[in-house]
């Protein structure tokens, strides 16, 4: 969290501004972030910093997994990664590894 | 000043909130480019240091070892009884190693004269998957005194490892662990992962693990060697 709450002030500080209203942050499933963990975090980081008060909206990314076996991609159902269509265990993981900051609305 | 103050704007980053992290990472990548550093992830008390006391016991490596918790240097000491340089980082509340701190703190080591760096993560099942070190092997270790289920528990992290250690294993009749159940959760969640069965107290089970580190250390240097 602390992570995510310095590049958005490095960037509103870069861009001359003083206030961020909202961040948009994209949480792979699989990037060890908890969203409520994350929530609760926001508000202790942010305090007395421009990003106080800041909506924060969380986009889960679901992890996509690659079969080697019939090449297809696939959403595994559980933390079990078998393909739907043969069955073939995977650890090929494509998407959901990631935490990304995507936008920021700032003034 | 600028004549949008005041304004609302959208900015679209789309930025890897651990990109510096990786950057650094990439970083270390390069100064461990001559060995083999491993990185030791458990919860806390599964056997990190006692294992790589016995590992630094059984192994020809030149080795080192960085050691990361949140206070005391006790491990670094317990592990400097080996004669084995120790690096302690101490990181305060912060629950996993950082790409940055773990290259502060084999800037204390002599790295050309090494063939083994061995770092051990803060006992933490969870924030040490996100955070890479720069390291070849992420290894997880799990006590057979944590239940069979751990790897059902904690997927993320096992899924980042190359290879998984059981730990304690002498210790398996007297907390009734299931073998048996362990690896069948350990071949569901990770499939292709080699699994290794350690007791550190008796030795038995290192030689194939050191076996593992020499045969990854060995191909780490084939391919330099082919790549220069």
């Amino acid at each position: 969290m602390c992570s995510a709450v310095t590049l958005a002030l490095e960037q509103v500080k870069a861009q001359g501004r003083s206030k961020i209203h909202r961040i948009d942050l994209s949480v792979g499933e699989l990037s060890g972030v908890v969203p409520d963990a994350l929530m609760f975090a926001f508000d202790v980081v942010s305090a007395g910093t421009p990003a106080e008060g800041a909506n924060l909206h969380l986009t889960t990314v679901p992890t996509l997994c690659y079969c080697a076996h019939c090449h297809r991609e696939f959403y595994p159902m559980s933390l079990i990664y078998a393909c739907p269509h043969c069955h073939h265990l995977s650890n090929d993981i494509r998407e959901g590894k990631d935490l990304e900051l995507v936008s920021l609305e700032i003034s | 000043m600028c004549e949008l103050a005041g304004h609302r704007e959208i900015l679209y980053l789309h930025q890897n909130v651990l990109k510096k992290n990786n950057q650094s990472a990439e970083k270390n990548r390069t100064l461990f480019r001559n060995l083999l550093a491993i990185n030791l992830m458990s919860a806390p008390g599964a056997g990190k240091t006692t294992l790589i006391q016995q590992l630094i016991k059984h192994t020809h490596f030149r080795s080192a070892v960085v050691v990361g918790d949140l206070a005391t240097d006790h491990d670094a000491q317990q592990i400097r009884q080996t004669e084995i340089p120790a690096v302690q980082v101490t990181t305060g509340n912060l629950c996993h190693l950082d790409a940055e701190n773990v290259a502060r703190a084999v800037g204390e080591l002599e790295l050309a004269t090494l063939e083994l760096v061995i770092i051990e993560n803060v006992g933490n099942l969870v924030c040490p998957a996100m955070y890479h070190l720069g390291e070849d092997l992420r290894i997880v270790l799990m006590s057979v005194t944590e239940g069979e289920n751990k790897s059902l528990k904690y997927p993320t992290l096992f899924k980042s490892a190359d290879a998984v250690v059981i730990s304690k294993t002498d210790l398996a009749a007297a907390v009734d662990f299931d073998r048996e159940k362990a690896l069948a959760y350990l071949s569901q969640v990770v499939p292709q992962t080699p699994v290794f069965e350690i007791s550190a107290r008796s030795a038995k089970g290192i030689d194939a693990f050191h076996a593992y580190l020499a045969q990854a250390l060995e191909a780490k240097r084939l391919l330099r060697s082919l790549s220069i």
